[in-house]
């Protein structure tokens, strides 16, 4: 089963997974990528077999999210978008209102004894929102279609920003973006406008940004800096790639890891667990195995037959590597740390059945297909 | 090609060849785009882990600041003089990291020939080791003697990889004597683990199992410290720290408890199985408190062998059953004083009411049930309230808790503090059964019937309590005050200053009036122990201070009509439970006492005796802290 394997996959695909809208290559993919995160987090947790227990319960909760969503059409929630939509903003304004506190931030709605972010739900319903305006409309998208296509992205990223979590509502933002970026923004627009970008930047850093998040972009610069204190992450975790070498110290024999000079070690900075104690050919397979995924993930949004799915595919692929490369880029040093987890291999994070959620709407987009005439 | 892409909207005309397009290219650019993103990822992983390895190895080699957790000492636990009860010893255990270690069958073939360990521990440690990751360090032997101490610092050199490690760990002096007090703390268990706070337990090994251990354990604790070092290539502290954060340590408690008078109470009641609380009434202070067979709390501190625990679990004699907070015994004859004084003062008979006792009593209802006094023969046909507390006479008391019902002994009972809770801290008490018509009601969907409450006249039928209960109420009829809850910590230390615990005062409490009727009982109970007739006099003979007291004999088993109770025929676990409550001096009441022995046979015969024991340590321990203090004031 090659990655590019075209039609020919589908018609072989007709047996049981046919059944349950499951697409095989993405499957595998997203089982490779589990099956080695669950090796690495019993060695980052110290052998805790009761995290592990935790982790592989909720794998299984978010598997069985995917194969739920995998199985309702695309047509089903490109109809309900706009609802969807407005119901998310609806909650993430009762979030500012009356949403619980947690570390800091009011970011948890509880309803009928169950309690969760509306952000989860924004990560998906923007992109698809988005998506669900331009697919009306003809592309590429005029100057006032890309207006009111931002302000569909501004307005809940900005209702998220205020939480506060800036993470998360760039992450939004970006998502949104994406979609637009795929409906074939023209080009002297977008660079018009990453051009406002930089010369935003500065005026950001001086007016709007808090200490903390100054010091974190600080430390990034110059990790060295501040050895002790916000410096140590980075520096512990480049030493424990680093150190890993080729081959890597050997499965629960990492040194930086196991003796815990590596804070965070089972959540956020998974990877240098991995980089450390598989090395570099670890970091090979894990990084194949991402780009075996998003690979799949553009295939499927190169085949999907209309506007809708082809720009939602592509956006929830985009964002998903995005999550991959901001997590990566952090532990390895290229990028300041932010606190995004590396999806499906880090312990907990309350965005892991989001993920599977949106690889379910990929899988549904895939394989409910309807039979093109000619 | 037209399309209607929504049924609701007009039609949008739109280029699907030119949208095709558009998407296509689009998204190839972005896959374009990703993958030199990957790439950068991949080189940046190869110039971590390939070109700048040699580096980053040497780093990670020398990385040598660590930061370690300490555990705060646990918080001391003393009597009321500043005796310590529970204290915190060093114990050393010899630790092995494997990873240190070249040959580890060498290196433990040499610490078994030293005769460190056994064979055993051996074994035990190898299969601990294929359980553990080679950076952990692993126990070999707990709890090694100062001479092997000695031994193996002498041998050091050929042991390396090998260490021993000194750790504090609980230790409680009186042993057996205070094991079901004190409780005792043992290492932290899975349950246990996931209602901490794992942050501050994070270097503590045991917790309060049971007792004031456990009661207090939050107290007790204290809060965890950390040490920033340098440490070596395995983990090991070099040098000083770099960085510290002491633990703070637990607070220390100060118990009522006077180690002397439990000591007393403890050799009194060598032999029975049972319990001995002494109290203060004025503040619920516990002086004694006492069950017995007991254990020794320190076999459970690093863990008790299977086979010794098994020992306690299956003793008929049950070691580990607290009976002076969970032992529920029929009070027997020992509330008689207590319904007496009901009985005058709502009325109902008065200092000079008599009856005719001889030998039974005929229940006033339809069939005339006839119920026996203890005493065949009995009392006599003029016997007063006075005599009948003094000799203990059954029909009396028959016909005053028929004449005042269930309802009204019920009610004024709970103010004595029976089927209440003492309020005692420690977590464990039972309440007791005093019964009610609701009581027998929910719990055994049964009416109330006359013969329950003349059961319930002798202190016997449903009525419940544990020797706390019964210290508590006779020490409430002893000052004629208000009923304090029973408290063992009286102070606390935290930091430098001690703090005094103010006593807390019971929310149900018996309206003792004028106190004419108490005395009226307690002339009484006085003669219990005084007069030739009295049921504890020969136990009270010749006593240096008077003290006033009621005994209890308390049938296990029914005997049929006509049959006699012949104590050497009986299986011994069917003797009589055996009750005392007293109190001393009599002028002005300051310790009230409850002594239960199982199967003890007559209350006059084995339980007064043992508080007689018990009272005379204390006004001898009174006497000699009056001693002390004289030269002092002369000074």
């Amino acid at each position: 089963m090659s990655l590019l394997s075209g039609d020919m996959s589908d018609r072989r695909n007709k047996g049981f997974a046919a059944k349950l809208h499951i697409d095989l290559p993405l499957l595998a993919g997203l089982l490779v990528l589990m099956g080695f995160g669950l090796m690495v987090l019993y060695s980052a947790s110290g052998g805790s077999e009761l995290q592990l227990r935790a982790q592989i319960i909720r794998l299984v909760i978010a598997f069985g999210a995917m194969i739920f969503f995998a199985w309702i059409p695309p047509r089903v929630y490109q109809k309900w978008t706009p609802l969807i939509f407005t119901v998310g903003i609806i909650m993430l304004i009762a979030v500012l209102l009356v949403g619980e506190v947690g570390k800091g931030a009011q970011r948890w709605l509880s309803f009928a004894g169950f309690r969760f972010q509306p952000s989860e739900i924004m990560k998906l319903a923007v992109p698809m929102m988005v998506a669900w305006y331009f697919s009306e409309r003809r592309l590429p998208p005029n100057f006032s279609e890309l207006l009111v296509a931002g302000v569909l992205i501004i307005l809940p990223s900005y209702l998220i920003m205020i939480q506060p979590d800036l993470g998360t509502s760039i992450l939004i933002a970006s998502s949104g973006a994406f979609v637009i970026f795929l409906a074939g923004i023209r080009w002297r627009v977008l660079i018009s406008l990453l051009l406002v970008v930089v010369i935003y930047a500065p005026i950001h850093w001086l007016l709007v940004m808090q200490d903390y998040q100054k010091q974190r972009v600080l430390t990034f610069i110059n990790p060295e800096q501040d050895r002790l204190g916000a410096g140590y992450h980075i520096i512990q975790s480049q030493i424990a790639i680093g150190s890993g070498g080729m081959k890597g110290k050997g499965w629960m024999q990492g040194t930086q890891s196991q003796l815990e000079f590596l804070p965070e070690r089972n959540t956020d900075f998974i990877f240098a667990v991995l980089g450390e104690e598989f090395g570099f050919t670890g970091v090979l397979l894990l990084l194949a195995t991402y780009l075996w995924i998003v690979g799949r993930g553009f295939l499927i949004s190169l085949r999907a037959q209309e506007t809708y799915t082809r720009l939602l595919s592509g956006a929830i692929t985009l964002t998903f590597f995005v999550y991959v490369f901001v997590n990566i880029g952090m532990v390895t040093g290229i990028l300041p740390v932010v606190g995004l987890p590396l999806p499906l291999v880090s312990y907990g994070g309350t965005s892991m059945v989001t993920v599977m959620v949106s690889f379910g709407i990929l899988m549904g987009i895939q394989t409910h297909k309807k039979l093109l005439p000619g | 090609m037209l399309k209607q892409t929504n049924q609701f909207k007009a039609p949008v005309f739109k280029d699907h060849r030119q949208e095709r397009e558009i998407l296509v290219t689009r998204t190839v650019f972005a896959f374009v785009v990703v993958i030199l993103f990957f790439i950068l990822l991949l080189s940046r992983s190869w110039f971590l882990q390939v070109v700048e390895h040699e580096n980053y190895k040497t780093r990670s080699n020398n990385n040598r600041i660590s930061v370690q957790r300490v555990a705060p000492n646990r918080g001391l636990i003393f009597d009321r003089h500043g005796v310590l009860l529970a204290e915190n010893k060093s114990v050393y255990s010899i630790q092995v990291i494997p990873e240190q270690v070249k040959d580890i069958n060498k290196l433990l073939d040499k610490i078994l020939k030293l005769k460190l360990v056994k064979e055993s521990d051996l074994t035990r440690f190898k299969n601990k080791m294929r359980g553990t990751r080679r950076f952990k360090s692993i126990e070999l032997i707990t709890r090694l003697s100062e001479k092997n101490v000695a031994v193996f610092s002498a041998n050091g050199h050929l042991l390396k990889g090998a260490r021993v490690e000194a750790q504090l760990v609980r230790y409680y002096p009186f042993k057996n004597m205070l094991a079901h007090t004190l409780g005792f703390v043992g290492r932290i268990n899975e349950k246990e683990l996931n209602k901490i706070d794992t942050v501050n337990y994070r270097a503590t090994r045991f917790i309060g199992k049971v007792g004031i251990e456990k009661y207090y354990e939050a107290l007790l604790h204290g809060k965890i410290g950390s040490r920033t070092v340098e440490i070596d290539v395995q983990g090991r502290a070099i040098g000083k720290a770099i960085k510290e954060t002491p633990p703070i340590p637990g607070a220390n408690i100060k118990l009522s408890i006077d180690i002397k008078l439990q000591q007393a109470a403890s050799k009194a009641m060598e032999g029975y199985r049972g319990a001995v609380v002494v109290i203060i009434p004025r503040n619920g202070d516990v002086l004694a408190l006492l069950s017995t067979p007991n254990y020794d709390p320190n076999s459970f501190v690093t863990g008790i062998s299977t086979k010794d625990y098994a020992k306690l679990t299956n003793s008929n004699s049950q070691p580990l059953f607290n009976r002076a907070l969970r032992g529920l015994y029929s009070p027997g004859s020992t509330i008689k004083p207590m319904l007496a004084w009901v009985g005058l003062e709502k009325k109902i008979i008065t200092k000079n009411t008599t009856i005719n006792d001889p030998g039974y009593w005929v229940m006033p209802t339809k069939e005339q049930r006839i119920i026996r006094d203890w005493k065949p023969t009995g009392h006599g046909s003029h016997v007063n309230v006075s005599t009948a507390i003094t000799q203990s006479c059954d029909p009396f008391f028959y016909d005053l808790a028929y004449k005042m019902g269930i309802d009204l002994i019920s009610s004024e009972m709970s103010n004595f503090g029976f089927g209440r809770s003492t309020g005692i801290d420690m977590g464990e008490e039972l309440k007791g059964i005093m019964p009610s018509r609701e009581w027998k009601r929910s719990a055994r969907n049964l009416s109330w019937f006359p013969g329950d409450t003349v059961n319930v006249g002798i202190g016997q039928g449903y009525w419940n309590a544990t020797p706390l209960q019964l210290a508590n109420a006779i020490g409430l009829l002893a000052t004629g005050e208000s009923r304090h809850h029973l408290r063992l910590a009286m102070e606390i230390q935290e930091g430098e200053e001690w703090s005094a615990i103010s006593p807390i005062l019971a929310k149900q409490q018996p309206d003792f009036g004028d106190q004419k009727n108490l005395n009226i009982v307690r002339k009484a109970m006085e003669k219990v122990t005084r007069f030739p007739w009295g049921t504890a006099k020969t136990a009270f003979k010749g006593a240096t201070y008077k003290s006033a007291g009621k005994t209890g004999t308390v049938q296990l088993i029914k005997m049929a009509e006509g049959e006699e109770y012949n104590k050497d025929e009986i299986d011994t676990k069917f003797h009589d439970n055996a009750v005392y409550l007293g109190y001393a001096p009599l002028n002005y009441p300051e310790i009230a006492i409850a002594v239960v022995i199982e199967n003890g046979g007559h209350g006059g015969e084995s339980a007064a005796p043992v508080a007689r024991a018990v009272l005379d340590k204390y006004f001898e321990l009174q006497k000699q802290a009056k001693n002390n203090n004289k030269p002092a004031e002369n000074q």
